[in-house]
């Protein structure tokens, strides 16, 4: 990067946190784009970061994630904090473009500076989000708002990426009928520390929260690489009517409550930054690689595994080996 | 990075209660590869404008049928030079006369659409016209 990038990296960092909204969502775009102005800033502002408290919203299509984010920020506000949300809807995987529609539902803050909302496009990234909304959050976090809301696309079960993210995460269900219940998306709940019940103003809410409590047992505390530090992890279940503000100040104690619980919180960070700095590697990995095959050096590996003179294995260790040395750069 | 999508926001200034041709624009640009922020009914030119700003937009898309564009367009396009988003395309579609056209031009707007324009057509006047954004 050149001298200059490096100092309008600064420029924008530096205005983003000082309160320039313009500044914010210029630095956003770069994010979003992978530019290396964007790594340069979030180099800066990484230091910053770390007082937000970062929450996923996850959760079927149409369960009321977005209505629940513009509830929670109505109510976050009157306690004075401050606000920023990231919506991701999906990319079409043909067209590339995408409706972005989260930002209908939260539109009464226009002209209050203490909300920031921003909409993102997956970019064909899977789970949810795309492959920068963490470090979207990141920056919106160093800019110093107190609370991050990141909505996920309306997702399926599989999607838990969100989890790895956010500091608390919080699976929403709308209220089911009959025995559907039983059928509810185990992975979705095992990575939830509140689940929410919303469109508590329907039949049947009541039941759905009620039988979900009996459903979820005890699990594993997610990501912990030192057992030690596992522990039991039972979300809570709460009701919901985003709609109407019902139940919506007892979710933000609970939030609070996880923020608090130094443990948990501890681990989320780590499991957050194990996330990040791995996926960094892997894409460094990956750039460093591309350019040892416009160089050559690696092409011949590939050439030689495709021609079953090499198994795959030796040549992943040679590559390794060759990018331990600064060999694949070099070449 | 060259291919990277423009970004659009779909925008419905004014009171009137209709917005089915701006969610038919919106899907449609959707479908020809735009990121589209739809923002919904009833937006004023604040909303509109913070919209734009905190999204960080290629383009502001008005829809307006309600006949009020003369009072609209000019508090957006204004609010918007006050927030430094000056490289922002700014189109405006609906029914609007042909003696207001030259006058909305003169106000900053780059791309006048009246009915019966194709999706293709405006979704081939952004690619033309509107600057990606940089940083
Ligand atoms: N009755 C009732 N309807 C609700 C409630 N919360 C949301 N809705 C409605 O549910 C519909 C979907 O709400 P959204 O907030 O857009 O849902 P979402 O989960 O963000 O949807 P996607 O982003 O498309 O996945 C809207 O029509 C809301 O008005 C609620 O508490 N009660
Ligand atoms: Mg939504």
């Amino acid at each position: 990067m050149t001298a200059d990038a490096a100092d309008r990296a600064t420029a924008l960092a530096d205005a983003a946190r000082a309160g320039d909204r313009r500044s914010l969502a210029r630095l956003l775009t770069a994010v979003e784009n992978h530019t290396p102005l964007a790594e340069a800033a979030l180099r800066r502002l990484y230091p910053e970061a770390g007082s937000a408290h970062l929450v996923g919203i996850t959760g079927p299509p149409g369960a009321g994630k977005s209505t629940l984010v513009a509830a929670l920020i109505a109510r976050l506000r009157e306690d004075g904090r401050s606000v920023a949300v990231v919506a991701v809807d999906p990319s079409s995987p043909i067209t590339g473009g995408a409706l972005l529609g989260d930002r209908v539902r939260m539109q009464a803050y226009a002209s209050d500076d203490g909300v920031f909302i921003r909409s993102m496009a997956s970019r064909g990234h899977a789970g949810g989000l795309s492959s920068t909304s963490a470090a979207a959050a990141a920056v919106l976090d160093a800019a110093g708002f107190d609370v991050v809301l990141l909505e996920t696309v309306g997702t399926g079960q599989s999607e838990v990426e969100v989890a790895a993210a956010a500091d608390t995460t919080v699976v929403l269900e709308a209220p089911e009928m009959g025995d559907e219940v039983q059928a509810i998306k185990a992975g979705l709940l095992e990575v939830a520390d509140i689940v929410v019940v919303n469109k508590g103003d329907r039949p049947g809410a009541q039941r759905t929260a009620a039988q979900l409590r009996a459903m979820l047992v005890p699990s594993v505390g997610r990501g912990d690489a030192d057992p030690s530090r596992r522990a039991p992890k039972r979300p809570e279940v709460i009701v919901t009517t985003a709609i109407s503000g019902e139940g919506i100040p007892e979710l933000i104690a609970l939030l609070d409550r996880r923020r608090a619980d130094g443990s948990s919180a501890e681990a989320a960070r780590v499991a957050r930054a194990t996330a990040q700095v791995d996926g960094i590697v892997a894409q460094r990995i990956r750039d460093r690689l591309a350019e040892g095959t416009g160089g050559g050096a690696t092409g011949a590996v590939y050439e030689a595994v495709a021609r079953h003179e090499l198994d795959p294995y030796e040549a992943a260790d040679r590559l390794l080996a060759l990018l331990g040395d600064g060999g694949v750069r070099e070449a | 990075m060259a291919d990277r999508p423009l970004k659009v926001l779909i925008a419905k200034p004014g009171l009137d209660g209709h917005d089915r041709g701006a969610k038919v624009l919106a899907r449609g640009l959707r479908d020809e590869g735009f990121e589209v922020v739809y923002t919904g009914l009833r937006q004023t030119p604040e909303m509109v404008v913070t919209a734009a700003l905190q999204e960080d937009v290629d383009v502001v898309g008005l829809s307006i049928l309600s006949g009020a564009h003369m009072t609209l367009v000019p508090r957006i396009t204004a609010l918007m030079r006050e927030r430094g988003l000056h490289d922002v395309l700014v189109t405006v579609g609906g029914i609007i006369p042909d003696d207001d056209v030259a006058e909305l031009r003169a106000q900053g707007v780059a791309g006048v659409f009246g009915p019966g324009t194709t999706i293709r057509e405006v979704a081939d006047f952004l690619r033309a016209n509107a600057t990606p954004r940089g940083a």
